[in-house]
């Protein structure tokens, strides 16, 4: 085993076109329309280790999601797989191969699974994609094995998706997420369409699977307990871009920038019943005319004159910590 | 039979679904009540029947759903069975209603001000200048900016969380008694909720409304309400004041659902998990509906079903406290 990350991402950018049509572009007199939905992101994540994404809608962490497993290919800077550039890598004829070592989850467990397949074959395609079992037999037995590893039953395989829970829908997706044996797993906020009880069993049942298999994670969630439960190392995103990234036990004992502290006293609280928490003033701005300088000075209390000027870029603060705040960099908070 | 202090009482409330394949049972004898000014939170897992509830109330059920029996009392007198006319005229003047989505719960070809001023008139009987006026006040109130202006603009204009304020501006507009609100934070992002709950909390002190909050959020829950209520396959398991039902649920099925929340201040490796997961309503186990999943589950719970009884501070509907009673005694 070398000692590079698993995954490391290098000034990950895309760009979506959301233009008007041509011709109403002519009669209305607009312009050309982008969207940085990603911006300059960097991170890397350690073999056998957990980085989770959080931030609010439109904050871009589903594309990060997406552009890692190549679903889409970056306006701008690499993804690099286990030394190998992935976009390449995922163009050429060991693409496959590539593909077999990384897959996705998704969150809506009622609208990614096949309604008209059974289990059986939803769990099988990926086996017969890649080639990976000779004869009906083996294939059979792998995906009776693959459903007892994520707690369902081998005859589960008969029947169809909707017989089936969303916690058991997500087993499902599970199972049909390791069935190559990948390496790495891009979850896409895997547990929010699911109620708390179940989420537990899938969360449980995620750790117990990283410990087994020594996989790898990339945990996109919007809900901080669950990040908390589940990660090693923490990415805070608003409007495209990292605005801290920390281990787990340091972003949560000592939240550097004012928007992840914002999201943190955010949380309620169930053990402090009563607690008035102080609400954030604003919302997200519209990404399509993102605010100068820092994105979120419009509702940091501590803004001025710089933050609204320069955008502050990524740099330590302390071991293994990167944040991207002016007010930091100077001491100010 | 109704005590003074409550202003909503629901009393062995049952709803059924009739269907080709024999009635479902939705609801079953759920009885709570709720005091002025008092927030209620109603808590459990989808399907548990807790929007039914609330549609119950508000008069709502979606057809063939029906109240089968039991009775729904606001300030003593009894609604369940008033006539569609009747029961409209309540509905906004006396009780408000907040839904989860925003985007549906407004009609997008109106302006705000409009429908804000078509609820204003008919329940209050203002004119139409006055009204526009009271219209921009609830806006203010909720925390719309420039609130003179965006009463011209249609709800697409508005962001979720500027939505979700409008409908709370239109739950209020008549000054209800009673706010039902069905899960109002829950497609909110975390920022945007906090804002919403401390609105609505303020809004609600303020007017001395009584709320019933429907939702699967023990965090929300938790900051929220006086008292809450659990439920499960249609039944309740743990009423009582919040403090004691998260710091010392009484309920199996509470202590597991607060179990299997991550916590902020502790650290587990494992969550608490409850195995398997809520009954369908046509598989409803004999006895008390939990006990295939309850890890403290004896011989009376698969066969006989409890009713909530006294435990110290809440009721809960639980043979483990039955036992204990008796043995005390």
């Amino acid at each position: 085993m070398s000692n590079t990350p698993l995954v490391e991402v290098r000034d990950l950018s895309k760009t979506f076109d959301v233009s008007l049509p041509w011709l109403n572009r002519v009669l209305e007199r607009k312009g050309r329309l982008f969207v940085h939905a990603v911006d300059g992101v960097s991170f890397a994540i350690e073999r056998g280790t957990t980085l989770a994404l959080v931030g609010e809608s439109g904050c871009g962490k589903s594309t990060v999601a997406r552009l890692l497993v190549g679903l889409y290919e970056p306006t701008r800077g690499s993804v690099s797989f286990d030394g190998t550039d992935a976009a390449l890598t995922l163009a050429s004829r060991d693409g496959l191969a590539l593909r077999r070592r990384m897959q996705m989850i998704f969150q809506d467990p009622y609208a990614s699974l096949n309604p008209r397949w059974k289990v059986q074959e939803i769990v099988a395609e990926p086996l017969r994609e890649h080639g990976l079992v000779s004869g009906a037999g083996e294939l059979r037995e792998r995906v009776g094995e693959l459903l007892r590893s994520v707690g369902l039953a081998a005859s589960d395989g008969e029947k169809f998706p909707h017989q089936f829970s969303g916690g058991q829908r997500q087993r499902i997706s599970i199972a049909r997420a390791l069935a190559t044996q990948p390496e790495f797993l891009v979850c896409d906020e895997p547990t929010s369409a699911l109620d708390v009880s179940v989420q537990a069993q899938v969360l449980n049942l995620m750790k117990d699977l990283q410990r087994q298999r020594g996989l790898s994670y990339l945990f996109i969630s919007h809900n901080l307990a669950v990040v908390r439960h589940v990660a090693d190392r923490v990415g805070v995103m608003y409007l495209g871009r990292l605005v801290e990234l920390a281990p787990k036990a340091e972003l949560f004992a000592r939240p550097r920038h004012p928007y992840t502290r914002m999201l943190l006293d955010a949380i309620p609280d169930i053990h402090m019943s009563g607690r008035s928490r102080t609400p954030v003033q604003g919302e997200v701005p519209n990404p399509l005319q993102p605010p100068s300088g820092c994105s979120f000075h419009p509702r940091c209390p501590h803004a001025n004159e710089r933050c609204k000027a320069e955008r502050p870029l990524l740099r330590m603060d302390g071991p293994g910590v990167q944040v991207a705040c002016h007010a930091v960099e100077e001491g100010r908070i | 039979m109704s005590s003074p202090t409550s202003l909503l009482e629901v009393r062995h409330l049952r709803v059924e679904f009739p269907t080709r394949r024999g009635t479902l049972l939705a609801l079953d004898d759920v009885s709570f009540d709720i005091a002025p000014g008092e927030i209620l939170g109603v808590v459990g897992e989808s399907g548990a029947g807790k929007s039914l509830t609330g549609a119950a109330i508000i008069g709502l059920l979606d057809p063939p759903g029906r109240i089968a029996s039991g009775e729904i009392l606001l300030d003593g007198r009894r609604i369940d069975n008033l006539p569609y006319e009747q029961m409209r005229r309540i509905r906004g003047r006396q009780i408000g209603a907040i839904f989860q989505d925003p985007l549906t719960s407004l009609n997008p070809l109106y302006t705000v001000g409009r429908q804000l001023v078509e609820t204003i008139t008919t329940h209050l009987g203002l004119g139409a200048a006055q009204a526009r006026r009271r219209a921009i006040e609830l806006l203010e109130e909720t925390g719309i900016p420039a609130a003179g202006q965006r009463i011209d603009q249609y709800p697409h204009q508005f962001s979720g969380g500027m939505r979700q304020r409008v409908v709370i501006a239109l739950a209020l507009a008549a000054n209800p008694k009673l706010i039902v609100a069905d899960e109002p934070t829950t497609a909110l992002d975390v920022s945007i909720q906090a804002q919403i709950i401390s609105l609505l909390k303020r809004v609600c002190r303020e007017q001395g409304a009584a709320v019933m909050l429907v939702t699967h959020d023990m965090g929300v829950i938790a900051e929220t309400c006086d008292r809450v209520a659990v439920m499960y396959a249609g039944r309740l398991a743990e009423v009582g004041p919040v403090a004691e039902v998260i710091h010392r649920p009484a309920h199996p099925y509470t202590a597991g659902l607060m179990g299997s929340i991550p916590a902020m201040d502790e650290d587990r490796e494992r969550l608490l998990q409850i195995d398997g997961s809520m009954p369908r309503l046509n598989a409803v186990p004999p006895g008390c509906a939990y006990n295939p999943r309850c890890p403290k589950v004896f011989d009376r719970c698969r066969v006989e079903r409890p009713d909530l009884m006294e435990v110290e501070g809440t009721r809960a509907a639980c043979w483990l406290h039955s036992v204990q009673t008796e043995l005390v005694r």
